[in-house]
């Protein structure tokens, strides 16, 4: 059996978990085997009924009166037991801050490997295994020695797909936890004061680099942005000169984005930037060096000052908006 | 307060790179190294954790002799002691990793062990968090504001729409993630006493790998040419009717 961990929050599940659902199902068909998911947490009953449509036949509810927000260390025990009781081949999650988080812990707490940010899985006689490196900037090809096998799934590595299983049932599981458990947890969230849409969800982004050369340069991003509804974002240049916040970074050290449409401005296309780029559907390059590398990754490029066009651009579109 | 910041040697690549002949690294040859993004700040809030609260800080690194040199960066901003768990080079993976850190210190008594959230080149996110579990002591990950107050630690989290805030008792692990703060540069009196400094090295054999490495491969290249819309500002009207024509105005 293939136990999936689920991300939610508020209500929602994650996506990066349907990906993970949609890539173990392929797996399940390979191994013959159930998918089976597990999700923690308060009021996740109705969560659980929405994952039958993603092939997964069992759910088993971790509950605990004392689960409110995130506590690692009580979240990672009640999966080492809930695995102890249903022994499952294969434990997965997606491979975000939390997945990873989740179950770098479970392996330590059971003395096993763990392939971090997979993209393909090959079971077999050895257990295959190609995950991002460098970002994403390169794939290694590993084998994952001992039971039960551990990985996450990267985000955008595959899509996901609905595929209802014929049966489903949810069942419940009551972790043993002692107070300890819960020395590490969430005592309160901030919430930040919404300024529009947030980068990761936004369906345009644009994003400036060392060409903006300061932060009164992305005033003019920030007008695009507004007009096209997206988010502006930054290299890693950007941020580190204190042009935008770190929040803003996109790339490896930043932010993932998946945009329909990225604007990259006065960016090279350093691979360290490039990487967050994964689940970008298009990228429009506005570059004054044509030899910038950005150009033989883009979609579109106008070869150009962006102190020019993005102004004149804005001009433009406002006029078109008008009409 | 004695804190402990651990740090990995990469190289520092540009907008490419090739792989060895073998497959098994990235071609270094004519490349620097540097201390890997996160744990450069990792290593930054270790100095502003010793100015405001005195102790000491050490810096370690598992890796090749030469390592040394990103022992002598952290040193040169302001740590104290510095340890190499010397290898011969080879990639460790992140178990076997985190095990011979325990077994390194162990015996320390550490109040703060800071971390990379994860490291450029092997993106495991388990290194730290598979130490904090062996030594029993609590772990927040990936945190980007951490404060000490009355022998506890308060740290942050950034999530989607906000923040997660963590309390919690010393020791205590931390990984960290870019943005906690700017790192600093060296002073060049910094440079010139890190030169002479002891760095204190043991010698490690290689364990057996769980996640055993294959081989590296380069990921396909986005496919297709880049159709050029233009030059300057002329090409404004036609980047307005391409936007019109993804649907995004």
């Amino acid at each position: 059996m293939i136990l999936g961990i689920i991300e939610h929050d508020r209500g929602k599940i994650a996506e990066a978990s349907l990906e993970m659902l949609t890539l173990a199902r392929g797996l399940s068909q390979q191994i013959g085997a159930a998918v089976h998911a597990v999700l923690i947490g308060r009021e996740i009953q109705a969560l659980a009924a929405s994952l039958k449509a993603y092939g997964v036949t069992r759910a088993h509810l971790v509950q605990d009166e004392r689960f409110r927000d995130f506590a690692p260390e009580a979240w990672t025990k009640s999966l080492v037991q809930l695995i102890g009781s249903v022994r499952p081949q294969v434990v997965t999650a997606a491979g975000t801050d939390r997945g990873n988080e989740l179950l770098a812990r479970v392996a330590a707490s059971l003395g096993v490997g763990m392939a971090a940010n997979c993209t393909e899985v090959r079971p077999g006689a050895s257990f295959g295994v190609t995950r991002l490196r460098w970002g994403g900037s390169l794939l290694e090809e590993a084998e994952l020695l001992n039971e039960p096998k551990l990985f996450t799934v990267a985000p955008h590595a595959v899509a996901a797909q609905s595929s209802p299983a014929r049966e489903f049932v949810t069942e419940e599981f009551r972790p043993s936890l002692e107070e300890k458990d819960f020395r590490v947890r969430v005592v309160r969230r901030i919430e930040s004061e919404k300024t529009g849409v947030s980068l990761p969800e936004a369906k345009v982004v644009v994003g400036g680099g060392r060409g903006v050369g300061s932060a009164e340069g992305f005033r003019i991003l920030e007008e695009l942005a507004q007009l096209l509804g997206g988010a502006v974002g930054g290299t890693r240049v950007a941020t580190n000169n204190g042009w935008r916040p770190h929040a803003d970074q996109i790339g490896q050290t930043g932010t993932q984005i998946a945009p329909d449409l990225y604007i990259a401005c006065g960016i090279s296309g350093a691979i360290q930037h490039m990487v967050g780029l994964k689940g970008t559907k298009r990228i429009l390059a506005i570059n004054k060096d044509p030899e910038a590398p950005i150009f033989s990754r883009a979609d579109y490029g106008v070869i150009g000052d962006l102190h020019e066009i993005v102004p004149a651009l804005i001009e433009e579109i406002t006029k078109v908006k008008a009409r | 307060m004695n804190v402990l910041v651990c740090v990995k040697r990469v190289p520092d690549t540009g907008a490419r790179f090739e792989l060895t002949a073998d497959a098994q690294a990235i071609d270094t040859r004519n490349m620097e190294f540097t201390i890997s993004p996160h744990e450069e700040c990792a290593v930054e809030e270790a100095i502003r954790l010793i100015e405001k609260h005195g102790g000491s800080s050490t810096v370690l690194t598992l890796g090749p002799e030469a390592a040394a040199e990103q022992l002598r960066e952290a040193l040169a901003k302001g740590i104290e002691r510095a340890v190499l768990l010397e290898t011969d080079g080879s990639e460790w993976d992140p178990q076997a990793t985190a095990q011979a850190i325990v077994e390194a210190v162990r015996a320390s008594r550490f109040d703060v062990l800071l971390f990379g959230n994860e490291c450029a080149d092997g993106c495991n996110y388990q290194v730290g968090i598979r130490v904090a579990q062996a030594l029993d002591i609590p772990c927040v990950a990936g945190i980007k504001a951490l404060e000490i107050q009355d022998g506890k630690a308060i740290a942050k989290r950034e999530v989607l729409g906000g923040w997660e805030v963590y309390e919690l008792p010393l020791p205590a692990v931390f990984t960290v993630k870019e943005g906690i703060n700017s790192p600093r540069h060296p002073s060049l009196r910094g440079i010139m006493t890190a030169k002479k400094k002891e760095i204190e090295r043991i010698k490690l054999s290689k364990p057996q790998a769980q996640l055993v490495k294959q081989r590296l491969k380069k990921p396909a290249e986005r496919s297709g040419q880049v159709e050029i819309l233009g030059q300057g500002k002329e090409a404004v009207p036609v980047i307005v009717a391409k936007l019109k024509e993804l649907g995004v105005i």
